[in-house]
Formats: structure tokens, C-alpha cells, sequence
């Protein structure tokens, strides 16, 4: 890889911004983010990964991407954490995150655009310092 | 569905009628036949319990405190229906006071954590340079390069004042400027992340979830001092922080974003990987250097000082991770961003890893001089079964217990040191009723001894001599003069000993001495252990309950229980081991713990 310039680093800076915003995203486009920090593997998050990934393809959603991440901070009643981004939808950030729950997380949240209930949902922790 | 209504099921919201709350909502959406219109939903904890229950609706953002059951009519009719505020309820943040006349932009204030270290942490992929490129990246490395002179790096640090988040609390920029002034043909810049604390992973964290703002920092210092060569410290025992710091050291190499010339400037560094065996002492500077020079890790008098001699003789900064990584956004943003954070001697944020006998465990950061209230009771939210408060261990085995008393006095460097406790890396460790301060104490005196490189003989033995006065006070068989000799080797340790971790390994036996002497005392003298933590202070005994069942009699693992069906059992005290099955086995009530 071609070593970086500051305009090449500005350029990667613009474009990528747009896709972590979401700010040009197409109807169907959904991200699925997962926390895989040491906390988040022990509670199970490799598991609900795969179901994440199984029940994407069972519902046929094409445009979806998973993501891994680090720890969001909700160690105890929060591990798995995944956060789910469909057009359309509030950014929503799903804690105590197990196969089953991870299912219905795809088949209500991103099928039925509907929020999942049960005491799962997560605020995110604090405002973004970025954005001020 | 145009609306969801979030209701906060957290402990403390649900404890006061979040359920009813709920119900309501439903039996609303109901009722006006908005189910295609608007869910309800319960949520987890909000981190606000102080002014629950809450309800939040999205996608308006909208934040509601102190909800009643009453209130849901109110709300569908007004917010859902009708799309207005109902202002009453909604929490404006203590800066605004015209609840009448805000912007719904204005209601976005109400967190009480602040996340600059953890900024990108559980929201950008660790493993992909290009999403941490997206957050503002490498710009604050760029910034220093093309426009700022080493000097005004530090000089931005000076105003900022960020102290070294490993503990300390150094100022920062002090450091680096030791380094800059020191001569000589190579500098080094050492990230520390050995981290040790009992019940501390704030490092952990924050390299495996955005290992390239350490990297970034790392470089930037390199840049402020004239440094062209960088080493990670890291315990072996962080496998995935390892290995997600290799990737993000590739990744910016191939970017040449550390390297040679980077950005194409005359500026390089280069930065590697060194694991530490996971002992305690290593977090310890000069301990560390020996370390990362192939030496056993033992720490080193001071001065000279590693700033001005530190690795292979050169002058070496040492900063811990966390202090890293706030120093991109702090020159991104500027020092007197920072110092709008947090406290006037402490400005900006501390991360937290929360946990013991607490509701919402978690990793948190907050603005220096947020209350210990605030961060055990809302963020944390309060204690778990609705038991008492104790007390919090703050600092690890450097620190000390904080009491009821101080837990509305706002927490930074200085405050804790004056509560006889001190900041440490941010391990939190909070303690219920059931908990014994004797117990609490030996369990790091225990660390300590077995962490003591044994260098110096005030650590050496002193912390040997202090676990052997606990372990004495937890059996009984100490007499009161024990207390002043724990006192005197503490004294002694405190002065004489050659690295921090003497010096300051008496520090849970004092501060629990100071806050809870009649703990000690009733150990002492009464030989009685409240919680009963301390077994060989307990004894079980049958009460006339008993019905002579037989159940504990069969559960007992060392057959100390004797007595026929139907007859009165006898515990025989010598024989028992105090394991507490025969409570646990009992229906009737019928075993006391005394």
C-alpha cells in the first residue's frame, strides 16, 4: 500500500465519514455492530455472532454489514452489546445480546422495522466528543 | 411505527412502578389505536437512576424524568398524538432553566459520563485503521507536524493540564518537557500498559477497542520531544490487546502513517511490542525499563529520573495508555477545551472500571469532580440487592476505602489523596454490608506480598509483617497493641521504601484503620466478625427451631452434626469448618450464624 500523503489522509478521512455517518445509505443498507473486546468473547459474543450471521441469510437481508468493535462499557447486564443501524430506524444498542435474542433482532428490528422489547435496549453511554 | 416509547426496566427505575409505567403506555396505544404507530418497549438502565423512572421516545430523543403511571396519558396525548413536548417531565439539563422556551437540541445534556479516552471505543472496528481514519485520525499527529513546533505541542499539554492517568497523576506536559530539554542522540517513548489493579481492564479496553489513538499519541510525543523510537509495554495475559495492537501497528505502517517519513515530512518513529511477564512491580517505571532491558524487573532509585535517564541510559517518556489516548482529541481540540472539563487541579475525564456490589457494572468515564454518589449510585445504579453501602476501594493496592461520608466530595487527584485513598489506574471497587474491611484488607495485602519484587526489605517484610497482623485480627488472636505496630511498619514502609509500591502498600491497611476502627476493635477485642467473613469468628449453632429432620445432619461434608430424627441436632464446634451448607440445607430457620 502507497504510503499516505495529508491530502490522502483527508480524502480517506471524507469518504470514510460518509459511510460511518450513514450518511448516503441505500433502503435496505443495515450495519450490525458487535462488541468483541475480551468482556464481550467471554459472555458469548462470538456465538451471537454467528447467529447474527445465520439469520441474515435464513432472512435473505443482502445488504447487511456485521462489524466488530471494543467494549462499549456495559459489562454487566450489557455483554454481548450489539448496536443495529437500519434506515429509517433509531440507532438502537441491544445489550445481553444471546443466540435467541440475536434472531429476533434481525427478524423484528431489521425485518419488521420494530424494536425489540424485553429490558435490552442501551442508551449510548455518554455524548459524542467529535461532534461538538 | 413513527414512535417508540422506551421505558427505563432498570433496578432502580423498576423498584419504583416502571412496570406500571409500562402498562399504562400499552393500555394508551390501545386505546387510541395508534399500535401501528407507536411501541412500547422496556430498556435497560439509563444511567440516570437519581431521577427515574425514565422514559425516553425516539425518535424525537426526547428524555422524561420522573415518570408517573399517571403520566402516560398525558404523553400519548400530547407527544405522540399531537407531537409536542410535554415540558413538565422532560429533563432540559441543570444549565437550562426556561423549561418553557428550549430546542429540542437543548435536551441532549443529561449524561453524566463524558467520553474522551474511550471516544471511539465499542463504536468503530479496532481491526480497520480506516474507521479510526474517519474519527478525526492520525489529524491531530498531521496538525503537529505541519503546524506546530515541538514546543507549542508541549506548551498546548501545559494548558490543558493533563496529569498521567496511571496514577499519579504527573502533569503530563512536565514530563514531556524533562525529555525534549535532555541531550542526546536517541529518545525512546514508552507506552505502559501493564496493568495490574485487582479489578482494573481500563487499558485493556481501550487497546483492544481503539489501539491507533495510542499509536497516534505515542507518535505525537515522539514528535514533541525528539523521539524517534517507541515501545509498547504490555502483560502477556492481554492476548487479544496484543494482537489487535499488531494489526493497527501494520496498518499504519503500510499507510505510513508511523514509519519513515511520515506524511512525507522529515519526522519518523517507529513503534514495537514488548510483553511483560504480568508482575505488579513492572508497571512501576524504573521496574518496567529493567524489564523491556532483558533484566529482572526491579525498580531503580530515583533520581535520575527516567526522563532525563530511562532506557539503555537515554531520556525516556513513560506514559500510561489512558493519558495517551486523550492527547489526540486534547490537540485536535485544543488544552483549553480540556480545561472546561473536569476540576480546576485535575481537568478532563477518568475512566472507571466499576464493579463489586453494584447494580450496573461497567467501564465509565466521567469528568473529574463527579461525585462518588453519582458514579455509585446513577451510573452505577446503587447497590445490588438493596443492601448497604459500605464502602469503595478506589486505587487498588496503592489506595484506600472511601466511606459514606465522602461520597459527595467531587473526586480527582487531589480530593482522593486527601480521603487517604488515591486515584490509581480507576479500579472501583464497591463493597456492601456483607462485606468484612478486615477481609478486604488482608486480600490486598496478600497481592502486595505476593507482588513485592523484595528489593528493599520495608516492602519485603513489611508487607509480610502487616498481612501477618491481619491474618491474626481475622482469627481472633490479636491483642490491641497490634494495632499501633501496624501502624508503626506502616509509617516506616511509607518512608523508607525505594518504589511506589512500598510506599504505598500500606495504604488499605491505614485508610481502613482510619475509617473503620471499631471494625477492627470488635475483631479485636469482641473477636467478633460482623459479616462474617472471618470464619474462625463464627460458629454455627442450632436454635430450638429445629425439628430434627435430619437435613443438615446429611449435608454437613465432615459429619460434625449429631442428634436423631426428631431430636434437637448439636453442632460440634470443634469438628465444624463453618462452610455454612447446614444454614443452606435448614427450612425451618432453625441454624443461627453468631
Amino acid at each position: 500500500m502507497a504510503k499516505m500523503s495529508l491530502e490522502d489522509l483527508r480524502k480517506m478521512k471524507d469518504e470514510k465519514k460518509k459511510i460511518l455517518d450513514r450518511r448516503e445509505v441505500g433502503e435496505n443498507d443495515i450495519v450490525i455492530r458487535i462488541g468483541m473486546a475480551t468482556c464481550g468473547i467471554a459472555a458469548g459474543a462470538k456465538k451471537t455472532m454467528e447467529a447474527l450471521f445465520d439469520e441474515i441469510e435464513k432472512q435473505g437481508l443482502n445488504e447487511t454489514t456485521i462489524k466488530q468493535s471494543g467494549c462499549m462499557g456495559y459489562c454487566d447486564k450489557g455483554e454481548p452489546t450489539v448496536e443495529v443501524k437500519v434506515p429509517g430506524m433509531p440507532d438502537t444498542i441491544y445489550g445481553a445480546v444471546n443466540e435467541d435474542f440475536a434472531r429476533r433482532i434481525i427478524k423484528e428490528h431489521c425485518v419488521q422495522r420494530k424494536l425489540v422489547d424485553g429490558g435490552h435496549i442501551f442508551d449510548r453511554p455518554s455524548r459524542d466528543i467529535l461532534k461538538e | 411505527m413513527k414512535n417508540f416509547i422506551l421505558v427505563c426496566a432498570g433496578t432502580a427505575c423498576e423498584s419504583s412502578k416502571a412496570d406500571d409505567i409500562y402498562k399504562n403506555f400499552l393500555a394508551e396505544i390501545e386505546k387510541h389505536g395508534l399500535k401501528d404507530d407507536a411501541q412500547v418497549i422496556k430498556t435497560g438502565c439509563f444511567g440516570f437512576c437519581e431521577k427515574g423512572p425514565i422514559v425516553k421516545i425516539l425518535p424525537d430523543e426526547a428524555f422524561y424524568v420522573e415518570v408517573k403511571p399517571s403520566d402516560a396519558k398525558e404523553m400519548v396525548e400530547e407527544h405522540i398524538i399531537k407531537g409536542r413536548f410535554v415540558k413538565r417531565l422532560l429533563y432540559a439539563g441543570d444549565e437550562v432553566g426556561d423549561k418553557e422556551n428550549f430546542e429540542a437540541s437543548d435536551i441532549q445534556f443529561y449524561k453524566k459520563q463524558y467520553r474522551i479516552a474511550l471516544r471511539n471505543c465499542g463504536f468503530i472496528d479496532a481491526e480497520n485503521i480506516e474507521e479510526y481514519i474517519a474519527r478525526d485520525g492520525y489529524e491531530a499527529l498531521a496538525k503537529c507536524i505541519f503546524e506546530m513546533t515541538p514546543d507549542q505541542v508541549i506548551e498546548e499539554l501545559k494548558v490543558s493540564g493533563l496529569r498521567g492517568r496511571g496514577g499519579a497523576g504527573f502533569p503530563t506536559w512536565m514530563k514531556w518537557n524533562f525529555a525534549k530539554n535532555a541531550e542526546a542522540d536517541q529518545k525512546y517513548i514508552l507506552c505502559n500498559a501493564d496493568e495490574g489493579d485487582p479489578g482494573a481492564y481500563m487499558d485493556r479496553s481501550i487497546l483492544e477497542g481503539d489501539p491507533n489513538s495510542v499509536l497516534e499519541a505515542m507518535a505525537i510525543a515522539g514528535y514533541a520531544v525528539g523521539a524517534s523510537k517507541g515501545i509498547i509495554y504490555i502483560r502477556a495475559e492481554y492476548p487479544l490487546a496484543i494482537h489487535r495492537l499488531g494489526i493497527a501497528i501494520n496498518q499504519s505502517y503500510e499507510r505510513g502513517l508511523i514509519g519513515q517519513n511520515i506524511f512525507g515530512s522529515k519526522f519518523n518513529f517507529d513503534i514495537e511490542v514488548r510483553l511483560g511477564a504480568g508482575a505488579f512491580v513492572c508497571g512501576e517505571e524504573t521496574a518496567l525499563i529493567k524489564s523491556i532491558e532483558g533484566n529482572r524487573g526491579m525498580p531503580t532509585p530515583k533520581p535520575p529520573f527516567p526522563a532525563i535517564e530511562g532506557l539503555w541510559g537515554k531520556p525516556t517518556i513513560i506514559n500510561n495508555v489512558e493519558t495517551f489516548a486523550n492527547v489526540p482529541a486534547i490537540i485536535l481540540k485544543g488544552g483549553k477545551w480540556h480545561t472546561t472539563i473536569g476540576t480546576k487541579g485535575s481537568p478532563g475525564t477518568k475512566v472507571f472500571a466499576l464493579t463489586g456490589k453494584i447494580n450496573n457494572s461497567g467501564l465509565v468515564e466521567v469528568p473529574m469532580g463527579t461525585t462518588l454518589r453519582d458514579v455509585v449510585f446513577d451510573i452505577g445504579g446503587g447497590i445490588r440487592d438493596n443492601k448497604k453501602f459500605l464502602a469503595v476501594q478506589t486505587g487498588g493496592p496503592s489506595g484506600g476505602v472511601i466511606t459514606e461520608k465522602d461520597l459527595d466530595t467531587p473526586i480527582d487527584f487531589d480530593s482522593l489523596v486527601a480521603m487517604g485513598s488515591m486515584m490509581g489506574s480507576g479500579g472501583m471497587i464497591v463493597m456492601n454490608e456483607d462485606d468484612c474491611i478486615i477481609d478486604v484488607a488482608k486480600f490486598y495485602m496478600d497481592f502486595c506480598v505476593e507482588e513485592s519484587c523484595g528489593k528493599c526489605s520495608p516492602c519485603r517484610i513489611g508487607t509480610k509483617k502487616l498481612y501477618q497482623y491481619l491474618d491474626k485480627i481475622s482469627k481472633g488472636s490479636a491483642v490491641e497493641e497490634d494495632i499501633k505496630k501496624m501502624e508503626d511498619i506502616s509509617n516506616a514502609m511509607k518512608l523508607a521504601s525505594l518504589c511506589e509500591l512500598g510506599k504505598t502498600a500500606a495504604n488499605p491497611v491505614l485508610s481502613t484503620l482510619n475509617h473503620f476502627k471499631d471494625e477492627y476493635l470488635k475483631h479485636i477485642v469482641d473477636k467478633k466478625c460482623r459479616s462474617g467473613k472471618c470464619k474462625d469468628l463464627v460458629s454455627f449453632v442450632v436454635n430450638d427451631k429445629c425439628i430434627g429432620c435430619t437435613a443438615c445432619k446429611r449435608k454437613c461434608p465432615v459429619d460434625c452434626i449429631s442428634g436423631e430424627k426428631k431430636e434437637l441436632h448439636v453442632i460440634d464446634q470443634t469438628k465444624c469448618i463453618k462452610c455454612g451448607e447446614c444454614v443452606a440445607a435448614c427450612k425451618f430457620k432453625a441454624i443461627d450464624k453468631i
